[in-house]
């Protein structure tokens, strides 16, 4: 959307208002993010910027926030719990998501709207309604307060997303190659792994990073599922955000938005393999 | 199909957990007690006074401590009425510990056989304070400890300090944010006080709806300056924060703002309401006969009295008070800061638990119901 | 050769109809399909969906009088609430024995019902308490006499109202649940009526969450659409970099998210620091920002910005510029040709953006509970509070009218848009 050379001086004004308009918005989309990186380096107990950090001075900064951090038994825990949970919820959703979408896929799947809409439900009912539901059950057959109880919950949550996208990479997958493949005298696990994979595996990976961040960053269903001996670094910042929110929980935070970043470079990769292998453009 | 699935996740599960030492207690001969308490300073109180010294002398006991009491009713009743009860001993206060009698959700106790008598042999059922075995009627709760909600204020941001709760209520007197709790319990009792209303009939005008009327009427006059909490450590940060001036809280969270962390803070003792705070057994436990031998060692005269090393709350037995000693790491005299304490308490109410079960439900929805408009 | 009759229809080289086998194979491809989609339909079904649906039935569930005072029930169904007259003596020696019946040390249920009808009528829950002492101790009768002069609270052992509602609630199901989350109650003749004012609630919450919602949905679109028109009409290498700026709040946790604005916001954030420092405020007027509805208005729509841009901008990537340069090239100025050609092209995006941002904001429970005070919560923040307190039947039917009006706009979703259609990222 390059401006034309020869534009009159209306369009152009708006042209750069427009610009300008977007730079606001795009500002206010990554601000809140940002601000908080500064705000854990912070030498005292304030959650605004002082005066000695506004002029630089290094006596303003510290990274007492952190040590703090990584002392606190409390949030230790939380890393542990919540890598733990999630790398197990996402493995589960994703190995039942990827096979589910395999069928789903499939032109001659019945009941294909029905069953695509109760597989996506997680998704869409209000957490709350979902935790009440699930604690009850757990708690009937003996998960509640378990790890296995807290797995299995976070995995309905995770399914949805790892459905979606695997589905979105088979939309444009020929079908007839499995035919093809099975007719070239192919067994079935081997057109599995060498042809219909190597083309899912990106949709299949973006899902999984779906599925582990929805139970990474979750926090309503476990405080109801779990207790304080499995609780998550998201647990530990909502219950401290409650009682008043200290330059650890923006230190913790800091840290996970470099966790954010690191699965968004992930996903930004994976999505350009797919586009190249499934023949678009590079973008 | 679930069940195997349940099953293969419960192996990896336990497989990845044991390598991270995540919690995950292999089977031995030991036995573990999970001990439901509020976390913070106050399991840290019982750590030290009860479960530290027990697990010393009883080798095979492993004491677990789970933060989950706030909630733990509804949680607790989940357990029960699922019949999959993992929880050993759960810490509630006393108006919880009813309604889990009354739901049968906690074993019932017969003070004399289960709980310790005084050094001096007279019987537990004695020596606790009078009633607080038994409140509201019930009898599954055993006290640990008296304490109270009381007001804490900014020494260096008020120009009169305050001398009556009704100060509170008393914007000119006291200009600036206001903290209470978010719960009818209490503030309306402190407007009513403040209304005029005499102590003794108190309970008489709030079950009329004029009463409850007037002490809406009260509330709104401050409800513009007031800031709600829901977590008893919200006060004491609020006013080291400078967030407000004055505010309701604990009375050993003021303690600890004032006296371990040294604030420019200070206690307004004027009508205090007591409760009480202290342990149920959970029905249908998996240990219930080594909870029961815990209990009587940690509600013994010198384990309640040790717990105010830590915390200043009161011992809830007769015998246990002039045992009180020294601040454990101050080593400042803790009787001045029991709220049981006579120069404390010479304005107090003890909580009304029957008009609270009564009134509690409706009373809550009107409350919300003004807080939201 | 002379002997083979020409087939009606085609077959296969084994001799069955070709059609017929061929139904077959479909059926197995069928039947192939489902299966591969069986296990997390069973794993979704039992551990979602019929935990789910259970977990509703308690919003009309009434075990407590009926299985505790099942007599007095039935000796009630004879009773005539209308003439106003009190029960017989017959009624009253039934509910006696069935007090000490319920009370049986360690067997005490009895409890259990007066904190039921409690939730109907405050005072119930101490009527049943002090009688279940007195009734024990009670050998003979007369019951009605001595029932009604227990101290203090005998006499609502006197009011019809009482049994009333002992009658009307003597029926395993209720719909007093249903009725109190939307302000409403059966009073003590027996009618349906409003709450009382000043109780009041429920109905205020929903209302409040749906505007709220509509609100911030509102804003994402008028936040979403110029960046999102803008990433799909950048060359390529530029939009992947500004994607980044919406993609990377996307990813990032909602913890992170909501304490950011804790800190931007606070009555001592970075916001009020900076217009105080700036001279437009002065240090004793700083703007309430945070607990109340600015906080969770202001918070949520930087949260779900993403889900609105995202589904438009996939949209808008499909639409041809020669579209606009046709329109362009006709004489339209730049905005009347996007008025009259791009934007209704936009629209089925703005439907998908809108019902997802709107869906997940009606549900939301963590942000207003941080940063909503008491004006900014929402109605799921009510329904955790009425699980703590233990009123689950109560919590129980608020999940079920939020649940029913999130599943008609699901099913309103794939109508316009198609389920099948839903994409992340």
């Amino acid at each position: 959307m390059a401006l034309p050379a020869h534009v009159e001086p209306l369009e152009r004004a708006w042209f750069y208002t427009y610009r300008f308009i977007c730079g606001l918005i795009l500002f206010f989309l990554i601000a809140p993010i940002l601000i908080i990186i500064p705000l854990s380096f912070n030498a005292g107990f304030y959650l605004s910027f002082s005066k000695e950090m506004l002029s630089l001075d290094p006596a303003g900064f510290s990274i007492q926030w952190y040590q703090d951090f990584y002392n606190d038994q409390k949030w230790i825990d939380g890393v542990k719990n919540s890598f733990f949970i999630a790398i197990f919820a996402a493995v589960i959703s994703t190995t039942l998501g990827t096979i589910a979408a395999l069928g789903l896929s499939r032109p001659e799947m019945p009941y294909r709207k029905l069953i695509m809409a109760l597989l996506i439900s997680p998704m869409i009912v209000p957490l709350i309604v979902s935790a009440l539901g699930m604690y009850f059950f757990l708690v009937k057959i003996g998960l509640a307060s378990t790890y296995t109880g807290i797995i299995v919950s976070h995995a309905v949550l995770g399914t949805p997303f790892v459905v979606i996208t695997v589905t979105a990479t088979l939309s444009g997958f020929d079908q007839s190659l499995i035919r093809a493949g099975l007719n070239l005298g192919a067994t079935p696990s081997k057109v599995f792994f060498k042809i219909i994979m190597p083309l899912i595996l990106p949709g299949v990976i973006s899902g999984a990073l779906f599925a582990f961040i929805t139970s990474f960053d979750e926090v309503v269903v476990i405080n109801f599922v779990g207790t304080t001996v499995q609780q998550t670094i998201p647990q530990v910042m909502f219950r401290g955000l409650r009682e008043n929110i200290s330059p650890t929980i923006l230190a913790v935070a800091t840290i996970l938005v470099g966790i954010s970043v690191a699965l968004l470079v992930t996903m930004e990769l994976l999505r350009r393999r797919s586009e190249r292998l499934r023949g678009m453009s590079p973008t | 199909m679930k069940k195997l699935f349940t099953k293969g996740t419960a192996l990896a599960a336990l497989a990845v957990a044991g390598t991270l030492g995540a919690g995950v207690t292999a089977a031995s001969a030991e036995t573990t007690l999970t001990v439901v308490s509020w976390g913070g300073a106050y399991t840290a109180s019982q750590q030290g006074a009860y479960h530290a010294p027990y697990m010393a002398a009883n080798k095979g006991i492993k004491i677990v401590n789970d933060d989950s009491a706030s909630g733990a009713l509804a949680k607790l009743r989940a357990q029960v009425e699922a019949k999959n009860v993992t929880w050993d001993l759960v810490d509630m206060v006393a108006s919880d510990a009813i309604t889990a009698c009354d739901d049968g959700l906690v074993e019932q106790i017969n003070p004399d056989k289960d709980l310790a008598a005084a050094p001096d042999g007279t019987p537990a059922s004695k020596d606790f304070f009078a009633g607080t075995l038994n409140p509201g009627g019930s009898n599954c709760f055993i006290p640990q400890i008296v304490y109270s909600t009381t007001f804490g204020y900014r020494t260096d941001k008020v120009k009169v300090a305050p001398t009556s709760v009704c100060d509170v209520f008393d914007l000119k007197k006291i200009p600036g944010k206001r903290a209470l709790e978010k719960k009818p319990i209490n503030n309306i009792e402190w407007a009513l006080l403040c209304s005029g209303v005499p102590k003794d009939k108190l309970y008489e005008v709030m079950s009329t709806k004029e009463g409850i009327d007037k002490a809406f009427a009260k509330l709104d006059t401050i409800k513009s300056e007031v800031v709600w909490w829901t977590k008893g450590a919200q006060t004491p940060q609020l006013l080291s924060d400078g967030e407000v001036v004055i505010g309701s809280t604990y009375n050993g969270r003021l303690f600890a703002a004032i006296e371990e962390k040294k604030q420019p803070i200070a206690m307004l003792w004027d009508y205090q309401v007591f409760d009480l705070d202290g342990w149920v057994v959970p029905k249908g436990g998996k240990n219930t006969a080594e909870v029961m031998k815990y209990l009587k060692f940690a509600t013994d005269t010198q384990r309640l009295a040790d717990q105010a090393k830590f915390i200043s709350y009161g011992p809830a037995r007769y015998s246990s008070g002039p045992l009180v000693g020294k601040h454990g790491k101050l080593g400042i005299d803790m009787k001045p800061h029991m709220p049981t304490n006579a120069k404390n308490a010479k304005t107090q109410l003890l909580f009304n638990y029957e008009w609270w079960a009564d009134n509690r439900a409706s009373l809550d929805e009107r409350f919300n119901a003004w807080l939201a408009k | 050769m002379e002997n083979t009759t020409a087939p009606a229809t085609l077959v296969t080289a084994d001799g069955t109809p070709l059609k017929a086998s061929l139904q077959r194979a479909l059926r197995q491809r069928r039947r192939q399909a489902f299966m591969l989609v069986l296990p997390l339909l069973v794993f979704i079904f039992v551990l979602f969906i019929m935990p789910i649906a259970t977990m509703l039935t308690r919003s009309v569930d009434n075990p407590e009088v009926n299985s505790i005072l099942p007599r007095t029930v039935i000796a009630l169904q004879s009773w005539d609430e209308t003439t106003g007259e009190l029960p017989s003596e017959e009624v009253f020696k039934t509910i006696a024995a069935e007090f000490v019946a319920g009370s049986q040390p360690g067997k005490k249920v009895i409890n259990k019902v007066g904190k039921r009808l409690n939730y109907e009528l405050p005072g119930m829950s101490s009527l049943f308490r002090t009688s279940t002492r007195k009734i024990r101790r009670m050998k003979t009768g007369p019951y009605r006499e001595k029932m009604i002069n227990i101290k203090i609270v005998g006499k609502r052992w006197a009011d019809v109202a009482t049994w009333r509602l002992l009658k009307r609630e003597g029926d395993p199901v209720t719909a007093s649940y249903f009725l109190s989350a939307m302000d409403m109650r059966v009073d003590s003749k027996g009618e349906i009526k409003s709450k009382p004012v000043d109780n009041q609630i429920y109905k205020f919450l929903f209302v409040r969450t749906f505007l709220m919602s509509i609100g911030i949905t509102f804003m994402t679109i008028l936040l979403g659409y110029p960046i999102a028109y803008l990433l799909a009409t950048l060359p390529m290498r530029h939009a992947a970099l500004l994607m980044i700026l919406v993609l990377l709040p996307f990813w990032t946790s909602l913890l992170v998210r909501t304490s950011a604005w804790m800190v931007l916001l606070g009555n001592e954030g970075v916001i009020n620091d900076l217009l105080v420092w700036a001279g437009f405020l002065g240090d004793k007027s700083r703007l309430a920002l945070i607990n109340n509805r600015t906080g969770t208005f202001v918070a949520m729509t930087h949260i779900l910005l993403p889900f609105m841009i995202l589904p438009l901008y996939s949209v808008m990537k499909t639409i041809p510029p020669s579209y606009m340069r046709a329109a362009r090239s006709m004489g339209a100025t730049q905005l009347r040709a996007h008025i009259k050609v791009y934007f209704p092209l936009t629209l089925t995006g703005i439907g998908a953006g809108t019902l997802l941002v709107f869906i997940l904001a009606i549900g939301y429970y963590i942000t207003p509970e941080l940063v909503g005070g008491q004006s900014g919560v929402f109605i799921s923040n009510q329904i955790a509070g009425k699980f703590d307190s233990g009123n689950w039947g109560l919590a129980s039917a608020l999940g079920a009218i939020l649940f029913v009006f999130v599943l008609l706009l699901y099913a309103v979703y794939d109508k316009i848009i198609g389920i099948d259609k839903m994409k992340l990222g």
